[in-house]
């Protein structure tokens, strides 16, 4: 399949002979420790386009046939029905009115096909590009958002996941690319924990700790640097910086017509957080919504997610668009699966990934379209197939990276892709 | 004579989809059926002969009720549609359509006493009261919170009953619409916050013919909602005062849930269930808490209707088949 759209202009993709002599400047600027993974790999000109990518995962599994494929009056349909978009001849569920008018800007990839129905390992595989294997972990997109896009003098954590409860802390998400670029993970959308000062520190006296600090740490890798090391200090200067804009975290600084404008609920505050991340110059943000692991009274549920969903997705990207970011910013709707296109004994769905839906936007995806696509009742690709890999591929190109690319770590050539798979063809602008 | 312990399947019929509700007419000719498509069915009881009611509907139909001394049966359906039929025509077709709650679900429907009102709740928060002759609205029962999964009036008339997600039951004033009070059915709610979902609620209602109980079903003991983990639960309230005076339960039902009641015309309750080990008509004393007997069904059942004579009972099935049980022994 090859979609055809107006703004095919090379502008847009970083050429491989540029991401080499990035490659080669940034080995050049950079020595030891993390320096030898080499974040300037990608240049200054890639960042200072201030790409960015957010994430809506759909914690569980959401349904394509109740979301962006739904298959109204066969017997694997529900009883929801299909409604018209912004785009003449796109329909999506009726469940989700207020994006039916975002449709322009969407981007909807029906022809998913995992081949994986259990969640951890469908989690990994969607959020890596990868196949989980006992050879080795690799770095989630959130990680390598954070090394490729992130700008080298950023204050701020390039990778965060805003998840839907608890206390928050770091992820174990970035593998071999070190602990820089794990996530920053804000519980319930709370600001990082523990990121004021003690009212009984006085300001000259914390810079004055921070300064001995940096002098002993300094003192200390002028003979012992590695990445270890090196990940230690980093820790500590972010954390400094961190705490210096701290505001940035914290949603309540948006006026309260904001948050009634997302929706006066945990998801709709999650994604005011998410762009106010994403206007602040961070690389990668995570929102999660729970739960969609339907097996049970599926339509019920759904309707009481996809409601939360639909206002307050449907507001961020048009936002997004207002505010002139889709360009720069690639938003992906993904789940571990999609749903069994059967409605078993209990009005539930059960794991499906063999043929499923991932909803996108921004960047070099095309503007209100639909690539691939199912048989009549929903159980099978017919179009445009493409796995987790293609994805992971494409979701880099979107923003601008070479995914064909390495990372060089230690030395060693590491794919930032999966080399075996290979971006979606035709798809991009 | 009426005997539950003596209960058994006396006929069976096919549709091509699972079944979703069933509902007998007044007269008590026809067993008319939803089911996972946008048409009904009508069956014949004395022969079991089906007729298909196309049209008046684009998706599920949740719902039935029989207006206007039974002439008409009322269908609600998921596209938030009440659509007329007339009962006894041999290829009935609609007659009329009312967009009754938006494009939310309609969830279930009761005729007044009289049979001249026809009352509806909806996803849309909303119970409404229409002439069950002309379908124009007459009143509106704003007040829910959560979707409105189930009316009923009371034996008198005057007040209108209705159930939400969240556990709340309101009685209301026919003639003003007035709130006059709320039932406490929380037990059949629950919020789960790992999951993030709301749960359960008052999936089934019944007033005693003699006015004096008011029984609510549902679930319980929801530990996973989403991996259908829960049980069976009914609730007897006190007609006068509201006082929950017993919980029914149902042991070793798991996965079940009460999709709805039945008073009986010795004074039990009769609810049915479609659970993980299959479907049950549950049989219970209002006074005492556990069953005092259960027939299995032959497949999980999702809805079940009472005939007038207070013998059959129809049952709707995921199999794709309505049933109908006779509570008395089986002829020799």
């Amino acid at each position: 399949m090859k979609l055809n759209y107006p703004c095919r202009t090379a502008e847009h993709g970083v050429a491989r002979r540029q991401f080499l002599r990035g490659v080669a400047a940034g080995a050049a600027a950079i020595a030891g420790g993390y320096g030898l993974c080499n974040p300037a790999a990608f240049g200054e000109t890639l960042r200072s386009q201030q790409k960015r990518i957010v994430v809506f995962n759909m914690h569980g599994g959401l349904s394509q046939l109740e979301s962006w494929d739904p298959k109204p009056g066969v017997d694997t349909g529900g009883p929801f029905l299909a409604i018209p978009t912004s785009v003449p001849g796109i329909h999506i569920s009726e469940l989700l009115p207020l994006t039916a008018q975002q449709m322009h800007h969407l981007c909807l990839l029906r022809g998913v096909n995992t081949s994986e129905d259990d969640h951890g390992k469908g989690a990994y595989l969607m959020m890596t590009g990868r196949r989980q294997t006992p050879a080795g972990e690799f770095p989630q997109l959130g990680a390598v958002a954070a090394k490729t896009l992130s700008p080298e003098d950023s204050g701020l954590p390039g990778h965060i996941v805003i998840t839907p409860g608890g206390g928050g802390g770091r992820g174990n998400d970035s593998a071999w690319l070190g602990p820089k670029f794990s996530s920053v993970q804000l519980g319930n959308g709370n600001p990082p924990p523990n990121t004021v000062r003690p009212e009984n520190l006085s300001e000259q006296s914390d810079a004055a700790r921070q300064d001995f600090r940096r002098r002993v740490t300094e003192r200390f890798l002028n003979r012992r640097r590695t990445a270890v090391t090196e990940a230690f200090a980093y820790s500590y200067e972010q954390a400094d910086k961190l705490m210096r804009q701290r505001d940035v975290f914290d949603v309540t600084k948006e006026p309260a017509s904001e948050t009634e404008r997302y929706g006066q609920h945990d998801l709709g505050r999650h994604c005011l957080l998410a762009r106010r991340l994403l206007e602040n110059g961070i690389s990668f943000v995570q929102v999660s919504h729970s739960n969609y692991d339907t097996h049970n009274e599926n339509f019920n549920f759904h309707i009481e997610q996809m409601g939360e969903f639909d206002r307050a997705f449907s507001t961020f990207v048009a936002d997004l668009a207002n505010r002139g970011m889709l360009d720069s910013t690639l938003i992906v709707v993904l789940s571990e699966f999609g749903r069994t296109p059967n409605v078993n004994l209990y009005y539930g769905r059960d794991h499906w990934s063999r043929a499923w839906s991932v909803c996108t936007a921004g960047c070099r995806m095309p503007r209100g379209a639909v690539f691939g696509a199912t048989n009549e009742r929903g159980t099978e690709v017919v179009e445009g197939q493409v796995d987790h890999g293609n994805l992971f591929h494409t979701y880099l190109q979107s923003v601008g990276v070479d995914s064909t690319g390495n990372f060089n770590i230690d030395g060693r050539e590491m794919p930032i892709a999966d080399p075996s798979s290979k971006p979606i063809e035709g798809l991009l602008t | 004579m009426m005997d539950p312990k003596a209960a058994y399947v006396a006929a069976q019929w096919a549709h091509d989809r699972p079944l979703i509700s069933c509902r007998f007419d007044p007269t008590g000719q026809y067993v008319f059926c939803g089911s996972e498509d946008a048409v009904i069915e009508r069956f014949r009881i004395s022969d079991g002969v089906k007729t298909i009611l196309a049209g008046g509907h684009s998706t599920w139909v949740n719902t039935f009720a029989f207006p206007d001394a039974g002439n008409f049966v009322v269908s609600g359906g998921c596209d938030g549609k009440l659509t007329w039929w007339e009962v006894a025509a041999e290829n009935p077709a609609p007659i009329r359509s009312i967009q009754a709650h938006g494009t939310q679900w309609v969830r279930s429907l009761a005729v007044s006493p009289d049979g001249k009102l026809l009352a509806s709740s909806g996803n849309d928060l909303m119970v409404r009261l229409w002439n069950g002759s002309d379908g124009s609205l007459i009143r509106e029962f704003p007040g829910h919170q959560k979707h409105v999964y189930s009316v009923t009036f009371d034996p008198t008339g005057k007040f209108l009953l209705s159930g939400d997600l969240g556990g709340v039951i309101r009685q209301c004033e026919v003639e003003t619409g007035t709130e006059v009070r709320k039932f406490d059915a929380a037990p059949l709610y629950s919020y789960n916050g790992g999951q993030q979902v709301d749960f359960g609620g008052v999936r089934a209602l019944a007033v005693s013919p003699d006015g004096k109980k008011l029984a609510a079903g549902g679930l319980h003991k929801a530990s996973n909602p989403l991996g259908a983990v829960h049980e069976p639960l009914v609730l007897i309230f006190n007609w006068e005062n509201q006082t929950l005076e017993k919980s029914l339960i149902a042991e070793g039902i798991t996965q079940g849930v009460i999709w709805n009641l039945r008073w009986l015309s010795d004074g039990s309750v009769m609810g049915v269930t479609g659970g993980g080990n299959g479907g049950f008509l549950l049989f219970w004393k209002p006074d005492m808490e556990k069953d005092y007997h259960r027939f299995q069904l032959p497949n999980l059942a999702r809805d079940m209707d009472l005939h007038s004579d207070g013998i059959q009972v129809a049952t709707a099935h995921h199999d794709k088949h309505v049933r109908i049980t006779r509570l008395e022994a089986k002829p020799a």
